[in-house]
């Protein structure tokens, strides 16, 4: 369903970031990308919905070739890729309730949005989400007064209002502590499932990543050094994705413990 | 941090000698342009009149006192009119300053080569020249009264607000405005949604400030003739009117201790 | 997901939403929107526009806007350069003079560091200076003084006091104590523990806002021309009052050039001092 072909990004700097990377993901398939800081993890998902526009080789969502658009068509198939980030990234002076319609920007006019006249529609879902990743009694509240988990949950909420088919998610978890990071990782993964969404998620915690994903994609200076599912992750293989180091503590951890639910 | 061997001892000063020679003359510089600025100044004086000065103070302050209470009757309306021009002045300003800020800001112009430099220049334009200036010009051109008084203020108000207003865009959370431009909002949406909410607060303190500012300003425009009780005070001096002089001059103080209060309310309100 | 009516989330779907008004109590904030409303009206409705003769000045406007391209500076050379002359002069001899008062009433005006009596006379002064504006000092000091640049010298002097003591007062309250106790428990003296313990950590910020109060200053100087107190004013004054809008154009960008001067001088010292 999405495609990267051979997908270079040099910045400006002259730092290569991507280096011809090849990847395709199929529909409702989660994906955990993981490598070293600075291997271009971040610069990946931003090159798909052009956040940062590649400098060269093509991305494509369904048939559409992302890196041909022009600004209006690149609105209007961005609408179909939610992303969530690592500071979350909610609008802070804003409420709640305005982030995560913030979801629908891309389907409603300035005026309609400017007003915050959205569609009884969008509200109604707006409502529906935030009960799910259980906020409905802070729809009100605004953003700052959060915790980072509970801005996360709202961060998740705008990305799948907007009704994606692919999430992008950027270190959801660097910024919170190990409980909130399990229970965020399992939201995103759970409603992925419940929606039939595909998903790339940029993730530091090996671990972490073992236990929710079923395929695990490791990324070293810009080019892809693993492609597996998560029991191929050996001692050996992080070391070719992040140099040597005794890596037989991190994967032991891959067990389910503690199974609390995500109650906040 | 200089150590200079002195008959074998090691002697700790703070400057070596070619600095300190430096220093010494810089302030010899200083002061000799001191002495001739006031050279200048005290030439232009005729010093007869200073020495008179403390005998013509106290025969003005004699004059002045008591104040002419009845006198308030006449000023209500140039009082009215000196809060509109100070009111209406800023808010077109704001108008005007929004649109400025944003071409003028680093990363929301769309244009950094052409159109930032003149941004830049209306804003150090309009703020380098005094209101009274701008009420000056506009006299000359629309004619006197408080319209030519709401126009000065809003121009000379336009580059003070714009200059403070694109720091505070330049200093935005980009991430935040990231976020909204991945959910596919236009560049007008992610104005509104993204940027605005992050810089109300800088707008609000800004506009309660230049307000503040606008009422100690335009109650002063009057004396070249742009309405407001400036020009009761211009006429008052024109016919040595010493006790309406004085109850001008309270009512002024007045009106400045109020607006620095509610200003200074208001932004403890917001902030 | 069906809604049953029972849960919190069965209650608010199907229901409007509304943003929460920045004002709670609705009263209040309809009193607000509608004396805020009333207002606009009959400030609007009170200013006077005449508007043909408006018309009539957007020539002028034109011929003003034209006449920045071309600016006329050598028919009344004589008379800009003498003005501007008087006008530097006043700004350099107000700002030594203003800054060399100042830096003692803001010590004295400094909670932290002065007595109470003193704080109370320093505060005194700094609320008067700051009440009254320059060019109603201006027009009271020439009336005592006379015409001439000395009027407009020690308006700007006095100005300057309350600008900078002011805002060096505040500074001062808000200095690291520690390092202030650290030089006073060296035993030191009242002057001393000023030199070491306070002035290093003021002066960046004396310099910056010394440096800010020269522009004012100088922007200050061209206006006070017109109440008859030296300075570059008056040559502008009867430059409108002639329509040689050429020659005040020429007059308004020597303002401009030497106001950017400035400013991008003390952004260099200011960088340096930092």
């Amino acid at each position: 369903m999405l495609k990267l072909e051979q997908l270079t990004m040099t910045y400006k700097t002259g730092d290569q970031a991507l280096k011809s990377v090849t990847l395709e993901v199929p529909a409702g398939q989660v994906l955990a990308l993981i490598g070293p800081s600075g291997a271009g993890k971040s610069t990946l998902i931003r090159c798909v919905n052009r956040l940062v526009n590649p400098t060269s080789g093509k991305v494509f969502l369904g048939d559409v070739e992302l890196t041909a658009l022009k600004p209006s068509g690149l609105r209007r198939e961005r609408r179909r890729m939610g992303m969530i980030f690592q500071e979350y990234a909610l609008v802070e002076r804003l409420t709640v309730m305005e982030n995560v319609l913030s979801g629908r920007l891309g389907y409603v006019g300035f005026w309609r949005s400017f007003l915050r006249k959205f569609p009884q529609s969008d509200v109604d879902e707006a409502f529906r989400l935030l009960d799910r990743v259980g906020l409905l009694h802070m729809a009100d509240k605004r953003a700052d007064e959060l915790s980072g988990g509970q801005r996360q949950r709202v961060g998740i909420a705008r990305a799948l209002i907007q009704d994606p088919a692919l999430l992008l998610v950027d270190e959801p978890t660097a910024s919170l502590d190990p409980k909130t990071s399990r229970q965020i990782m399992r939201l995103i993964c759970e409603l992925c499932e419940e929606r039939d969404l595909a998903a790339i998620i940029n993730i530091h915690d090996v671990a972490l990543a073992q236990m929710f994903v079923t395929r695990v994609v490791g990324l070293t200076a810009g080019a892809i050094a693993f492609d597996g599912t998560p029991e191929e992750l050996t001692p050996d293989v992080l070391t070719t994705i992040y140099g040597e180091e005794d890596w037989a503590e991190t994967i032991e951890e891959v067990d389910e413990d503690d199974e609390d639910g995500d109650g906040a | 941090m200089p150590v200079i061997d002195q008959n074998g001892q090691a002697v700790w000063r703070r400057r070596t000698t070619g600095q300190s020679m430096v220093r010494w003359f810089g302030w010899l510089l200083g002061v000799a342009v001191f002495l001739w600025c006031w050279n200048y100044i005290s030439e232009a004086t005729t010093w007869f009149f200073v020495w008179d000065a403390p005998r013509i103070a106290d025969d003005i302050f004699g004059r002045a006192t008591p104040p002419r209470w009845s006198y308030i009757d006449k000023l209500w309306g140039p009082i009215w009119d000196t809060l509109n021009i100070a009111t209406l002045g800023t808010i077109f300003a704001l108008f005007m300053a929004i649109p400025v800020a944003f071409l003028a800001a680093r990363n929301t112009t769309p244009s950094a080569l052409f159109i930032r430099p003149i941004a830049l220049l209306i804003i150090v334009g309009t703020r380098s020249i005094n209101s009274l200036i701008w009420a000056l010009l506009l006299i000359a051109i629309i004619g006197p009264g408080v319209f030519a008084g709401v126009v000065a203020i809003s121009i000379r108000s336009i580059g003070f607000c714009a200059k403070l207003l694109y720091e505070a865009i330049e200093e935005i959370n980009v991430i935040q405005v990231e976020a909204i431009t991945a959910t596919g909002a236009s560049r007008w949406q992610v104005m509104a949604y993204g940027i605005m909410p992050q810089i109300m607060p800088a707008l609000a303190g800004i506009a309660v400030f230049r307000w503040d500012i606008n009422i100690r300003e335009s109650t002063v425009l009057g004396l070249v003739g742009a309405g407001g009780i400036g020009l009761q005070l211009s006429s008052s001096l024109n016919t040595l009117a010493w006790p309406q002089v004085s109850l001008i001059l309270l009512v002024i103080l007045l009106a400045v201790v109020i607006s620095e209060w509610v200003s200074a309310k208001v932004r403890g309100a917001i902030i | 997901m069906t809604a049953d009516m029972t849960t919190e989330l069965g209650i608010l779907v199907g229901n409007k939403w509304k943003k929460p008004p920045f004002v709670k109590r609705a009263w209040l904030r309809w009193l607000l929107i509608i004396g805020a409303g009333l207002y606009f009206i009959a400030a609007i409705y009170s200013i006077d526009v005449n508007w043909s003769r408006v018309y009539q000045g957007l020539d002028r406007g034109g011929a003003f806007v034209a006449a920045f391209f071309s600016p006329d500076f050598t028919s009344r050379w004589t008379d800009i350069k003498e003005g501007m002359t008087e006008s530097i002069i006043m700004t350099v001899a107000s700002s030594v003079v203003g800054i060399l008062i100042s830096i003692p009433i803001g010590l004295g005006a400094a909670r932290n560091i002065s007595p109470m009596p003193v704080y109370m006379i320093c505060r005194g002064i700094i609320a008067v200076s700051r009440s009254l504006q320059e060019i109603i000092v201006a027009i009271l000091l020439v009336a005592i003084f006379g015409f001439g640049p000395l009027a407009g010298f020690l308006t700007l002097s006095f100005a300057t006091i309350g600008f900078l003591s002011k805002l060096l007062a505040e500074e001062i309250e808000t200095i690291n104590k520690g390092q202030a106790e650290a030089v006073r428990a060296t035993g030191a003296r009242w002057t001393q523990w000023i030199n070491y313990g306070i002035q290093p950590q003021i002066m960046p910020r004396l310099i910056g806002l010394s440096m800010y109060r020269i522009d004012i200053n100088f922007r200050e100087s061209a206006i006070l021309g017109l109440v008859g107190a030296g300075g570059i004013g008056a040559t502008l004054n009867t430059a409108f009052d002639r329509y040689e809008y050429d020659t005040a154009a020429a007059i308004l960008l020597i303002i401009i050039v030497i106001v950017m001067g400035l400013e991008y001088l003390s952004g260099i010292i200011r960088a340096r001092v930092q």
